[in-house]
């Protein structure tokens, strides 16, 4: 395999950690929602922690679409 | 090539470049969109709190959610101490906000989208936190990397752990902000791109082209959530780890 196959393949590999990353803001986001629809008095002030919690999922989901890019795009 | 998505990102220069000490230094158009931004922000915020009416009209209720949204999160994240960091934290969120849309707008840059810029307000950010802390709590600061209940036997690894997240946080905090913007505007330009190609193709193709053209605006309305959440988690994050810097004791 010639090496500019494989940086694409493994680009490809790479993107796959992005799946794990919509796994977990869905979780927060599906489990927010439950609490949100028991308790729709407390939902509001803890909007933000579900955000909080999302961003920080999703950064690591982030990480793995750089690390696609870096082998697509860095020489 | 036009048509590759990649091309939206292109920095070319505007005036200059001009060649200072071997360094070549030029005005671009992310320069150039900076300088909106900065100016929308001061212009926006100027004609807001121009009228000061009691009752606000328009202008001055955006002008006010735009403040209390801020000011609300500085106080519930960081307490009362936080009122030193509020003007860091409104620069940052409205910076940053005025970029992502502004971005929206055909042919308009998207300063945003380039990691030097978000990583460089990355590291602003936690340098601050680095900085804020030690004067605060001295060399006490560096009780954060050992918390406090854990067994001696793992504190170690606790420790290590602690500092390896924490020297992920500037990492993160930038690369989240450019990796949204750069990959929203890569989609829309595909999706933009789907629309043109099938066309080209003749009738058939114009009105299969009717599914990505829909798609194109509703990931357009998506975009906008998008740029506004990402102005509004840099905000908060910067508040989170400023937090840290603030009380130690946790």
């Amino acid at each position: 395999m010639d090496a500019n196959a494989a940086k694409l393949i493994g680009a490809g590999i790479a993107c796959i950690g992005m799946g794990g990353a919509g796994i977990g803001v869905g979780l927060i986001f599906g489990n927010f929602l439950s609490g949100a629809l028991r308790n729709p008095a407390a939902a509001g002030a803890q909007f933000t922690n579900a955000l909080i919690g999302a961003a920080l999922a999703e950064g690591l989901g982030i990480f793995s679409l750089v690390v696609a890019l870096l082998l697509l795009f860095v020489k | 090539m036009v048509n590759d998505p990649i091309h939206q990102f292109r920095i070319h220069p505007i005036l200059g470049p001009w060649n200072v000490f071997g360094q070549e230094i030029a005005f671009t158009n992310s320069n150039l969109f900076m300088g909106i931004i900065v100016l929308v922000v001061v212009g926006f915020l100027l004609l807001a709190s121009s009228k000061k009416a009691l009752v606000p009209g328009r202008l001055q209720s955006v002008g006010e959610m735009w403040y209390s949204l801020v000011h609300n999160m500085v106080e519930n994240v960081l307490g009362h101490d936080g009122a030193p960091f509020f003007p860091l934290v409104f620069a940052l969120f409205s910076f940053v906000l005025v970029a992502n849309m502004l971005g929206m707008f055909p042919y308009f840059f998207t300063v945003t989208s380039h990691v030097i810029v978000t990583a460089s307000l990355a590291v602003f950010v936690v340098g601050l936190v680095v900085v804020v802390g030690i004067y605060k709590h001295g060399l006490g600061w560096f009780k954060l990397f050992v918390p406090s209940g854990v067994p001696l036997a793992i504190l170690p690894l606790i420790s290590l752990i602690e500092f390896i997240s924490f020297l992920s946080r500037p990492i993160s905090l930038g690369l989240r902000l450019f990796g949204n913007m750069l990959a929203g505007h890569i989609v829309l330009k595909v999706f933009a791109g789907f629309v043109v190609s099938l066309v080209a193709l003749g009738i058939g193709g114009a009105i299969g082209s009717i599914a990505p053209l829909f798609m194109a605006v509703a990931l357009t309305a998506l975009e906008f959530l998008v740029a506004f959440l990402q102005a509004f988690v840099f905000a908060i994050l910067t508040c989170v780890y400023l937090n840290d810097a603030l009380h130690t004791h946790h």
